[in-house]
Formats: structure tokens, C-alpha cells, sequence
């Protein structure tokens, strides 16, 4: 019965084929460490948002009167709608923890180098897209910090020569911030963004999918043809669109090998996830702020305006120039020497491993610097806290630079010809 | 770079305590678990504050249900409004009037604890003194100049504020250590703080209504992950022990 269900599907519709191309029989590295759990779990949490998302909508009023009072209606009386929109809003910081995370794995392993360099520049669209839709769900709620958060960084196209002015008010649709833009914002944050993310989270694993996956040692798993002796080769059946071009080796299929230890990262992952939605879920104001429970007031400015984490880094390096335009320059700077990485690193080895002793610091160096500017973005810009900033914007651009001068000749050590798991 | 390991080690201090609040706050020592403690913070806010504070996100019945309190008995004792059992807690306080008579707009307060702090409330409702110069003839240590006025006089008394001297950077300065009733009030100073306490508890309840059925279900949540991260654990084993 099944069977022939199967095939009924399988002559009017690629079925088993596409399962077996991207799951059943996708060769997959098979040194892969715990780093490559999170573009996993990456999609699971856009799972999670969408869903949640379209539950939060049917109560939720998309109004300046109503908005503030229908997010405390689904806390209170709409059933499990603490859960829901707990899930939501933990979902959003995760996404960004995953996300990240998922990137830095990238730059580690030099997953962005030749031939994945189009890969790298759908993740960076798709950060970009994700950034845009947290900041724009940011508003919903209407709370004070929703409320002069947006209008912080709207304000910030204002910097823009000539246009500036007019740019911010086509944004807001209004002089200040007002129902005008929450409902503009609320229609791009529920269809608009979401649906441009799953178009480019789809890109983003099509072309992931034609050249196949990096791993920890960066070494290539694909061989040229005929290049392999049949011992050599992995036991399993691969689909004959990857084996028809390249001798596959050090591979297993995605489906079940990676699923099943995908499925226990996802475990460990809800720990924490569930952690923050039972147990935490303002997580001592980073996820949830505490002037946020505050309804919008357009008459009273908050004591300091601090965006949510996942945008102190740049919020910190935005502020460290003295000259407004200047600091979004150099704020869109730091997403913008990111996506051209492929590029500014002229090194023709991929993995942190073989690299040299200069890379690993300097790798080390960027991130530090990240978590240091994240810290100082949600502190009040005090003198001191502005040259730390200043610094460590400085050695957060300086990676980029470093990168581009020594990866030209930088001295490697020796890559193994096959990939080193045990 | 040694120089700059310096500067670091000696600012950072600078950095953290930059900011903080005048008046150390009291811990407020809640517990949701203690519903004849909700009860009377209940009882208190619906005598003392809901004639001006609306808590306009929260239902009646609902307090009910969540603390305990049969609905006859509810409303009769704690609804003064003429509204029905399911209607949201509020006042008859016109906006524009209390803006002329407060100088202000006067907050909503179901989610005051989540914007404040329970600390914040507990000292906070235990800071007014005496001030001739403000418009009530009260301030208030934790919100200075505040355009509220001693509502719960008759309860504590009218505080005054008490000093003690005290050597700083080698000059003898008042410091400002608390406040000292003038003993007119209904209840002493250790009644008057437990019924602070449980008005912050009440109002710590209303900020987030499902807080222990959350820690509950949290729990129920854990014990699920725990068996689904085991079987995810084994299920890997045994299927990636072919590859060996």
C-alpha cells in the first residue's frame, strides 16, 4: 500500500529523489565536530519563529492604542500565550546566538573560501534580512523601549547627506514614530522579511548542496574521478549526481548518521532554550528589557536607550566615532568586511588547524573584540567605556586587514591529503 | 601592550560601577508560595492604591482564581468599582484630572514590578518622609520629588529622615541612613514592613501571573529533555557504530 503510494507520488512528483539527493544519499564530511550543529539549529529556531509567530498574530493588535494591551491579553488570558510568546521572544536571541556561532565556525574552518565564497554571501544576506525583522518585531510590543529604540536607529538614516531627512520620514511614515509606522513595520515583520529569509535560507542550502559541505580540516572530500581506488571509497550509496562527477570520499549520508546527532545537539540545545523560557525569560534584561513592560510614551525618554544584545556589537561601534555619519558608515562597515571575507583572505588553506600562529591570534583577537563591543554597547557611553570602544572597533576592523596582508603568504603547516577523524 | 594590560586592569572597575542607585535598596523577600501574604497585599492595594493606580491588564476573577479567594467572597471585599467579576481591574480616575491634581499622568501599575524591581517597590513604599516644601508635604528617598502623597499615612505614621555623621574624605558629612516614624501610624515599624512586603508581593504577582505554574512546568519540561536527550544520545551510538 505505502509502496505504491510511493510510487504513484514518485511518477508525477521528484519524491524519493529529492530525499535521497539531500538527505539519504548526501554525502556528508564525516569529521564534522560539534560547530556544525548550529546551522541546524538555525532552522529549527526559524521553524520555531514562524510557528509561534503565526499564533502571536491572532491576537495580537497591530494598532498604537491596542498593541500594548494585547501582548499583556495573550500573557494573561489567552491560553499558553505566555508560551508562545516566551518562545518568540527566546527564539529571537537564540536565533542570534546560533547564528552567530554558526558563523564564527564558518571563519574558523574557512568555510567561505573558494568554492563556497556564494554560500557565505547567502548567510550574510540572510543576517542581514534577520537583523532588519528582530528590529522590526522589536517594535510590536510598543513598550518604551521598543518605542525609542526605533526611534534611535530610523534616526540614524537621518545622518545621510541630502537625503537623510526625507529617508527617515519615508521610514516612519509619519514626523515621529507613531501607529502609521508599527502597522508598516508589523506587515514587513510578519510576511514581507520572513518571506524573503525562507527564500534565501533556501538559496543558502541549494547552493550548499551543489558543492557539497567543508569540514574541520578543510580538506576537500570530493575527488577528482578516477582519482580514488574503489577500497578506498565509503561503503555506502551515494546518489549518482554527486558520484557521477567526483570520487567521494571520507563521507557518510546525511540521513540518519547526521539527523540522529543533529537530533541530540538539538537536545542539549533545548536545556538551555527551555531554561530561559521557564525559568528566565527576561534573562536579566537582555532578552526581555525591564522598560519594555512600560507602554510607549512619546513624552518620556527612557534614562539610557540600549538596543537588545544581538545588536550591541554594532551599536558600540556606531557610537565609538564622535561624527554620526562617519559612526553608520563605519557600523554597516563592519557587517559590509564580513561578507567581502572570501576575498580579504588570500589564503589557499581553509582550516584554523593548519593555519599559521599569526591567524589563530588574530582570529582570537576578532572575537574577543566582538564579545568586548556587545558588552560596552549595553553600558551608558561614559567617557572611559567610549575608548574601550574605540579600541576594540579598531581591532575588530584590524582582523580584516591583518587578514588581507598575511594570508598571501602566510606559512601554513601541512594539510593532510584526507580528512583526520579517529 | 603590557601598558595597555594596566589600563585595562585599572578601568575596568570604573566601568561597572558607573551606574547605581542613590538609596541602596532592601531585599524584598517574596514569596508567591504564601497566598495569605498575596491575599493581603491584595486587600491593601485594592483599599490604598486602585483609586488612583489602575492595574487595567489584570482581571478580577482572575486574581480570585490565582490567590486563593472564593468569588462571593472576593466580590465583596475587594471590588469597589461596580464593575463584574471578569472585567479588567481599573478606576474611574480621569487622565487629564490626575495630570492637574499630580503633575502627572499616574502609572498603571500590573507590571510595575518587571519595570522596577521588587526591591525598587518594597523601599520605594517605605521611603516618604516629611517635606514641607512638596506640594503633599511628603518626598520620597528612592523617587525624589515624587508627585505621590504619603497614601499610607494612617498606616505608618509620618517618617521623618534620620542622619548619622560620619567621616568622608576627612570631612564629618550627614549621611542619610533611613527614616524614623513619628509613631502615629495604625501598625509598628516590623507590621508596617510585613505589609509592604506582601503589597510588593501582590504586585510581583500581578507582573507575571503564571510565574510558579511556569517554574512547574519547567520542571516537567526538563525531566521530558532529559529522557529525549538520552534516547537522541543512544539512538547516535548504536547507528554511528557502523561506521567504525
Amino acid at each position: 500500500m505505502f509502496k505504491r503510494f510511493v510510487e504513484w507520488m514518485d511518477a508525477r512528483i521528484p519524491m524519493t529523489k529529492t530525499w535521497n539527493i539531500h538527505l539519504a544519499q548526501y554525502p556528508a564530511p564525516k569529521n564534522f565536530n560539534m560547530w556544525y550543529v548550529f546551522g541546524f539549529l538555525a532552522t529549527i529556531v526559524l521553524i520555531n519563529q514562524i510557528l509561534t509567530g503565526i499564533w502571536l498574530t491572532m491576537n495580537y493588535v497591530p494598532s498604537a492604542e491596542g498593541a500594548f494591551a494585547s501582548v499583556e491579553y495573550i500573557m494573561r488570558d489567552v491560553e499558553y500565550g505566555w508560551l508562545l510568546r516566551y518562545m518568540h521572544s527566546t527564539g529571537a536571541s537564540a536565533f542570534f546566538v546560533v547564528v552567530y556561532l554558526h558563523m564564527f565556525r564558518g571563519m574558523m574552518y574557512g568555510s567561505y573560501q573558494k568554492p563556497r565564497e556564494l554560500i557565505w554571501l547567502f548567510g550574510m544576506f540572510i543576517f542581514l534580512v534577520l537583523m532588519a525583522e528582530a528590529f522590526m518585531g522589536y517594535l510590536l510590543p510598543w513598550g518604551q523601549m521598543s518605542y525609542w529604540g526605533a526611534q534611535v536607529i530610523i534616526s540614524l538614516f537621518g545622518a545621510i547627506p541630502v537625503i537623510g531627512d526625507d529617508l527617515t520620514l519615508w521610514i516612519r511614515g509619519d514626523y515621529v514614530i507613531s501607529g502609521a509606522t508599527l502597522n508598516r513595520f508589523f506587515a514587513l515583520h510578519v510576511i514581507a522579511l520572513p518571506l524573503v529569509l525562507v527564500i534565501l535560507v533556501f538559496l543558502h542550502i541549494v547552493a550548499l548542496h551543489e558543492v557539497g559541505s567543508n569540514n574541520p580540516d578543510g580538506v576537500d572530500t570530493k575527488k577528482p574521478k578516477g582519482s580514488v581506488p574503489d577500497e578506498e571509497k565509503p561503503k555506502f550509496k551515494f546518489h549518482e549526481r554527486f558520484t557521477n562527477k567526483k570520487d567521494i570520499v571520507d563521507s557518510i549520508p546525511f540521513y540518519p548518521y547526521y539527523i540522529l546527532k543533529d537530533m541530540f545537539g538539538f537536545g542539549i540545545f533545548l536545556f538551555f532554550f527551555c531554561y530561559v523560557i521557564f525559568f528566565n525569560p527576561e534573562m536579566g534584561g537582555f532578552f526581555l528589557e525591564p522598560p519594555n513592560f512600560e507602554p510607549a510614551n512619546p513624552l518620556k525618554t527612557p534614562e539610557y536607550i540600549a538596543p537588545v544584545w544581538y545588536f550591541t556589537p554594532f551599536y558600540a561601534i556606531l557610537r565609538a566615532v564622535p561624527d554620526k555619519l562617519f559612526g553608520v558608515i563605519l557600523m554597516f562597515a563592519a557587517i559590509a568586511f564580513l561578507a567581502l571575507l572570501p576575498w580579504l583572505d588570500r589564503g589557499r588553506v581553509r582550516s584554523i588547524r593548519y593555519r599559521s600562529l599569526l591567524h589563530k591570534l588574530n582570529l582570537t583577537v576578532f572575537a574577543i573584540s566582538f564579545v568586548v563591543l556587545g558588552y560596552l554597547g549595553t553600558q551608558p557611553a561614559t567617557p572611559v567605556a567610549t575608548v574601550f570602544a574605540q579600541i576594540f572597533t579598531f581591532l575588530y576592523f584590524a582582523f580584516f586587514g591583518l587578514l588581507w596582508f598575511y594570508s598571501k603568504r602566510e606559512k601554513t603547516k601541512p594539510v593532510p591529503e584526507r580528512v583526520t577523524s579517529k | 601592550m603590557k601598558k595597555l594590560l594596566i589600563a585595562l586592569i585599572t578601568l575596568i572597575p570604573s566601568l561597572v560601577f558607573a551606574a547605581g542607585p542613590e538609596v541602596p535598596l532592601d531585599k524584598a523577600e517574596v514569596d508567591l508560595h504564601d497566598k495569605a501574604s498575596l491575599q493581603r497585599g491584595a486587600q491593601l492595594y485594592m483599599n490604598y492604591c486602585l483609586g488612583c493606580h489602575q492595574l487595567e491588564y489584570h482581571r478580577y476573577n482572575r486574581t480570585f482564581e490565582d490567590l486563593g479567594i472564593p468569588q462571593e467572597l472576593g466580590e465583596k471585599h475587594l471590588q469597589f468599582t461596580g464593575n463584574k467579576a471578569g472585567d479588567l481591574i481599573t478606576n474611574n480616575m480621569n487622565s487629564d484630572s490626575a495630570a492637574n491634581w499630580f503633575g502627572t499622568a499616574v502609572p498603571d501599575l500590573t507590571n510595575v514590578a518587571r519595570v522596577r524591581g521588587a526591591d525598587w517597590i518594597y523601599t520605594y513604599l517605605r521611603s516618604f518622609y516629611k517635606d514641607e516644601s512638596r506640594p503633599f508635604g511628603v518626598n520620597n528617598a528612592v523617587f525624589p520629588n515624587v508627585g505621590m502623597p504619603h497614601v499610607l499615612e494612617e498606616l505608618q505614621g509620618l517618617p521623618e529622615k534620620t542622619y548619622e555623621e560620619r567621616m568622608i574624605d576627612g570631612e564629618m558629612k550627614d549621611v542619610y541612613v533611613g527614616i524614623k516614624t513619628d509613631g502615629n501610624g495604625r501598625l509598628s515599624e516590623s507590621e508596617y514592613d510585613q505589609a509592604m512586603l506582601d503589597l510588593t508581593a501582590f504586585l510581583v504577582y500581578t507582573g507575571e501571573p503564571m510565574l510558579l505554574e511556569q517554574r512547574r512546568m519547567g520542571w516537567f519540561v526538563f525531566g521530558f529533555l532529559l529522557v529525549f536527550t538520552i534516547l537522541a544520545w543512544l539512538l547516535k551510538k548504536e547507528f554511528w557504530k557502523d561506521l567504525k
